[in-house]
């Protein structure tokens, strides 16, 4: 039976409610709506950003005997505000607040360290516990004034007491003016050192310490702009190999690169692109094969890419095609005309692997998200809605009527609500829970077993 | 079950079956085109790439923003409408007239 231990079997066993967060009114402030998702390395932080410009992370309790049911529940730890909206004034350019994407560093001592980014800036936030204050000290009162020296007639050395804890986050770094275009990925490498950030037509590299130089690695910018074919629309770092990364294109291919080969990898080591029957291309074909999406497994051999209806697996040693397809939502295939005028088909979904690699998620719409399990080849349809938050509830898979005839319980593809996407989830590094991202609300599942 | 076995079908048959059958993509694509005859015939080329890529641009002229100055301090200039998002065209643009953005000084309600 699936649900081995190392969160295998994604789409096999039962997944239950945890904990929805966020407000339940129906208007939504545009600046609440999430718009990243990310759990650190050991899965007890996770981070969500919105376009507001404002982190919020939550930490993981630690399981307490005498609560056995609340089984490790997230609640915040701390929140901040990472970037402001700007106005360049040079190019009459509105630069968002938006967080686009968070991405955690390896924890190297006590403290927590997260790249954020929006368009334009990436900042390294440094997240810290204080739970020690100093008192007694000889030039200052308790809350602060200063002691008049003269009065002071004998030392005395402050001692350490605790205090209620504290979270702190500050900007340690903060790398700006690299980027012409806006900045759709960051991805920090194995070395621990260095990180990338992709924008539409360049990437470059960045080395943490540093903010006052970066290298452009990758650079796609036609000498006429009027050349322009395609755009750059994701990279990630091999989670292995610290020469290695991928990107992908606005016309559905990836290229994987090697640093040690060229400074400028504006040559591809590998070209990743699944042939086309040419006779059934239409006006949608290169929109829908656009890549939204890339992730390595956590393996490293594999690699996942999520276009606007499928997830598709690639081995990194075959090029000429992926091993894994797997259809989202294929009935929106013939709704693409209405999709396109009301602008869902440039929609941004992103995709996850679960821990052990066995299992993928991804979005889709009316807050519907999807799981593959690869080994069963199983797939399943899972709604992140307030209907079904009561605790511990089992979540009802799902299903999308495509034919004349709607079975009680299945939703017909016309009544989907296209304005309820979900673009972000994030799985756990080694355990059943999962992450996803409706809107303004944050849904935490777990697995039954777990 | 049926007690005739169904006669195989002819070549013809088969071909005239295959032109039946159209990609609901394709048929996507020519309702597509019904609505906007002259959509690009780039598809998903140029003119959609450069429209992303100057996501976020405003206009906003510095020549009409210093005259204006100059004049507010005689007349009241006309100025946009509360609910213009566009600052281009028939006026002059002000300052006051440019989208404000503020920062969000409201914490987010997934803290809450």
């Amino acid at each position: 039976m699936a649900g081995a231990a190392g969160g295998g079997g994604g789409a096999d066993f039962q997944w239950c409610f945890s904990q929805v967060k966020g407000a339940i009114d129906e208007d939504v402030a545009e600046a609440d709506i999430i718009s990243t998702v990310e759990f650190n390395y050991t899965g007890d932080l996770l981070a969500t950003g919105d376009k507001g410009g404002r982190v919020v992370i939550f930490q993981r309790e630690q399981e307490n005997k005498s609560r056995p049911h609340s089984r490790g529940e997230y609640n915040v730890y701390s929140t901040f505000q990472s970037h402001e909206p700007e106005f360049d004034y040079l190019k009459s350019l509105e630069i968002e607040e938006k967080i686009n994407k968070i991405r955690w560093l390896p924890q190297q001592n006590a403290a927590h360290f997260l790249l954020s980014t929006n368009d334009k800036t990436i900042k390294l936030w440094k997240i810290s516990e204080r739970d020690k204050r100093a008192e007694g000290y000889n030039l200052k009162d308790e809350d602060g004034r200063l002691r008049d020296p003269f009065r002071i007639t004998a030392l005395r050395v402050p001692i350490l007491k605790p205090m209620d804890l504290m979270v702190e986050a500050s900007p340690r770094r903060i790398f700006a003016n690299a980027h012409t275009y806006h900045i759709n990925s960051i991805s920090v490498n194995s070395d621990h050192e260095t990180y990338l950030s992709a924008d539409d037509l360049r990437i470059n590299l960045w080395h943490l310490e540093i903010t006052d130089r970066s290298f452009n690695i990758v650079d796609i910018k036609p000498a006429n702009m009027e050349e322009l074919t395609e755009v750059i629309t994701a990279a990630e770092f091999h989670p292995h190999h610290c020469n290695v990364f991928v990107y992908s294109s606005s016309k559905g291919t990836i290229r994987l690169c090697d640093m040690r080969s060229s400074a400028l990898c504006d040559r591809h080591s590998k070209f990743f692109e699944e042939p086309e029957d040419p006779s059934s291309r239409s006006f949608f074909s290169e929109i829908i094969s656009s890549i939204s999406d890339v992730k390595f497994s956590h393996s490293g051999r594999y690699m996942m890419t999520r276009d606007y209806l499928s997830v598709k697996v690639w081995d990194l040693n075959m090029e000429n095609r992926p091993v894994e397809t797997y259809q989202v939502h294929e009935y929106l295939r013939s709704k693409l005309c209405s999709l396109y005028e009301n602008d869902c088909i440039f929609d941004k979904f992103e995709c996850c692997w679960n821990g052990s690699d066995s299992a993928i998620m991804t979005g889709s719409y009316n807050n519907f998200f999807r799981m593959f399990d690869r080994n069963t080849r199983r797939d399943i349809t899972l709604e992140a809605s307030r209907e079904s938050s009561k605790p511990r509830a089992i979540l009802k898979p799902r299903k999308v009527c495509t034919g004349g005839k709607r079975k009680k319980d299945e939703i017909s593809v016309d009544s989907l609500d296209f304005n309820k996407k979900i673009l972000h989830t994030a799985w756990h590094p080694t355990e059943n829970i999962i992450a996803v991202a409706a809107t303004n609300n944050l849904y935490i599942f777990q697995d039954k077993m777990n | 079950m049926s007690a005739e076995s169904p006669e195989p079908a002819s070549a013809e048959e088969q071909k005239e079956m295959e032109d039946k059958v159209i990609s609901p993509e394709k048929v996507e694509e020519a309702k597509l085109k019904a609505r906007y005859p002259h959509l690009g015939q780039k598809p998903g080329g140029s003119d959609f790439l450069r429209k992303r890529l100057q996501k976020g641009q405003k206009y906003f002229d510095s020549g009409d923003y210093n005259m204006a100055k100059a004049k507010m301090k005689n007349k009241q200039l006309p100025t946009a409408t509360p609910d213009k998002t566009e600052v281009t065209g028939d006026h002059i643009p002000t300052p006051q007239d440019l989208p404000q953005r503020k920062p969000s000084l409201v914490a987010s309600k997934l803290a809450g």
